[in-house]
């Protein structure tokens, strides 16, 4: 005990002592949290449009207006020629073009057309069904107006509108906010990073300058020095965990709806995955350029590409989704949306859980018959 | 007493022998002298003695205890200083004894002791709260042996712990080691310096795998008729078949 206490004390010295490393640890998440909250965002905002209205009726200048009020939206200018649209579509000033036919007002289902810029596939998606969505709800208003007219005067025989109206009502993410997905992205992504990245190449450090030979002649057990080094990691990332929750909270507005325990025990399960993982890659790696190069790339990007923080695994070729079962950021990430947006119980995560547990178990018994080998 | 005896010692990676059929013994506060050209085997042999690697056949102890089933007693009774350097050059000197101090089991007042002893003998009392890199390469390495024998092992493994310091740093650290013999630590050391296998109480000089030479540096040189060291290593050397 005595032995690792004196190890484990140099190990915080190590990390201390490393104020450029230690500063970067502390602020990336900081960093992470306000780009990817104000700066990379796929929420819609102030998208630039123009319009063309060959009706300029009462109730195109409604719809304009509605359009031009919501904060998806900006006016950009009201056109008087087609070509004008396709100029600007040209120069990149917007990215939706509204064309209404003439006598709108008058005929009751007139359709409306919407260009937009596809360049952004996904964008135009949105921006068309945003916009769809306002007139939409524009003339189901105007619907019910008439409809109350009608039935109030007399001998009208009360034709009321047999229209089904969807009641949309987005369940835990109303307002359909970015933070709520890229929130628990991010903590995947840091704590691998900390954990799994520091910890391999601290390890393969010791190799490199020579003090492991010494540590393994030496009566400290190898599962001491291995214990040791993480120790100081799995504090710092707890560390990142309590920031990141804290900004997202304060600043982002995210809600903690489910159990912060549970939110904190399950970044700890996979924070126990992410160190196994830089044991292994430990074992691998001979220089650190080397241990930085596999975590990258083998860790790194799975994170970002296939655990669903940025890019849904629904989407992706079946070959690719199988893959993403072997990436522990897709449990966590899952795991946290469950508990911290949803709200649910430990219940409800009990197979992500499983899956991490399981994870841990099998790369330590790999960890620990490599890094016996290496002995000899 | 023999503090390290090897009989028929061998090592084998797949068809390459590294260790060949080595027997010796090395006496108590003895200084010994392992000599060889790069490749010889000089490492391997020393790795199997420390106890970082199973010998393939043949017996060998060390400290009295046995290479193959008591790995975790030898590691407790030896030190070991690496050609690489071996202290962290992020923690201060104080901080890097009480670490090794700590590995090795001292309690807290033998190691309060021995860590002003240290430095009172390294003239680095002045130093006690530098960084380990400030100090000059001779100073780390005299201070990387004084930790390697802090707890006062029976015997010490120094693996060519001189290279790049110059003559003056080379014969103040041979100094310590007469000083760590008299204390009656056995030292184990290899070199590539022939000056310094001459400071040597018995060498042995290694070639492809075996050991073609153990005497005292005396007696080798009068045997190979040689004036010095380096021409009895270069008559040994001259036969090896297999390269770096």
């Amino acid at each position: 005990m005595k032995q690792f206490i004196s190890f484990l004390r140099k190990e915080f010295y190590h990390i201390f002592r490393d104020k450029r490393t230690m500063l970067i640890l502390l602020a990336m998440p900081v960093i992470l949290i306000v780009l990817f909250g104000y700066a990379i965002t796929t929420e819609i905002k102030s998208v630039q449009v123009a319009v063309l209205d060959q009706s300029r009726d009462e109730a195109t200048t409604r719809i304009i207006d509605r359009i031009g009020a919501s904060e998806y939206f900006e006016l950009y200018k009201v056109l008087d020629s087609y070509e004008e649209g396709e100029a600007l579509f040209r120069q990149g000033k917007i990215r939706l073009l509204l064309v209404f036919p003439p006598r709108y007002a008058s005929s009751s289902d007139a359709p409306v057309q919407l260009l937009a810029d596809a360049t952004d596939p996904n964008e135009a998606t949105q921006i068309t069904s945003y916009a769809t969505a306002i007139i939409s709800q524009w003339k189901m208003e105007r619907q019910s107006e008439m409809n109350a007219v009608t039935a109030q005067s007399p001998g009208g025989n009360g034709q009321l509108s047999a229209g089904i109206t969807p009641v949309v009502h987005l369940l835990y993410n109303p307002l359909m906010k970015g933070a709520y997905n890229f929130v628990p992205g991010v903590m995947g992504l840091i704590l691998m990073l900390i954990c799994a990245l520091m910890t391999s190449v601290g390890i393969v450090k010791e190799k490199e300058i020579g003090t492991m030979e010494v540590l393994l002649v030496s009566p400290m057990k190898p599962i001491y020095i291995i214990l040791a080094k993480a120790a100081p990691y799995l504090l710092l990332s707890l560390v990142n965990i309590i920031t990141i929750l804290a900004l997202s909270y304060f600043l982002l507005d995210v809600p903690i709806a489910g159990s912060l325990t549970l939110l904190i025990a399950i970044s700890i399960l996979y924070a126990l995955v992410a160190l196994c993982l830089g044991l292994l890659i430990s074992t691998i790696a001979n220089t650190q350029q080397a241990a930085m190069l596999v975590s990258a790339v083998v860790l790194m990007l799975p994170v970002m590409l296939l655990s669903g923080m940025v890019f849904p695994i629904e989407n992706m070729p079946v070959i690719l989704q199988w893959l993403s079962n072997i990436v522990p950021a897709k449990w966590y990430i899952i795991a946290v949306k469950d508990v911290m947006i949803k709200g649910l119980s430990a219940g409800a995560i009990w197979k992500e859980v499983s899956v991490l547990a399981f994870m841990v178990v099998v790369l330590i018994v790999v960890s620990v018959k490599r890094f016996k080998i290496r002995l000899e | 007493m023999n503090v390290i005896e090897t009989e028929n010692l061998t090592k084998r990676f797949g068809n390459f022998t590294a260790v060949d059929h080595i027997s010796f013994t090395v006496g108590e506060g003895e200084i010994f002298g392992f000599l060889g050209a790069n490749g010889a085997g000089k490492t391997t042999a020393m790795r199997m003695l420390c106890g970082l690697s199973v010998p393939t056949s043949g017996e060998a102890h060390v400290a009295g205890f046995d290479v193959y089933r008591e790995t975790e007693s030898i590691k407790k009774h030896i030190g070991y200083m690496s050609q690489k350097f071996s202290l962290y050059g992020d923690l201060k000197v104080w901080e890097n004894i009480r670490l090794f101090g700590g590995i090795y089991g001292l309690s807290g007042k033998q190691l309060a002791a021995k860590t002003d002893e240290l430095l009172r003998v390294l003239s680095l009392e002045s130093e006690r709260n530098t960084l380990v890199d400030a100090l000059p390469l001779g100073w780390k390495q005299k201070l990387a042996f004084s930790v390697a024998v802090l707890h006062e092992p029976r015997v010490v493994f120094l693996d060519e712990p001189t290279g790049g310091v110059d003559p003056v740093t080379r014969r103040q650290f041979w100094e310590l080691i007469y000083q760590a013999a008299e204390r009656g630590i056995t030292v184990f050391v290899t070199t590539h310096y022939m000056d310094e296998a001459e400071y040597c109480n018995r060498v042995s000089i290694m070639v492809d795998g075996k050991i073609e030479a153990l005497d005292s540096p005396q007696a080798l040189k009068s045997t190979f008729q040689a004036k010095n060291m380096n021409e009895v290593f270069h008559a040994l050397a001259r036969k090896a078949k297999r390269g770096e």
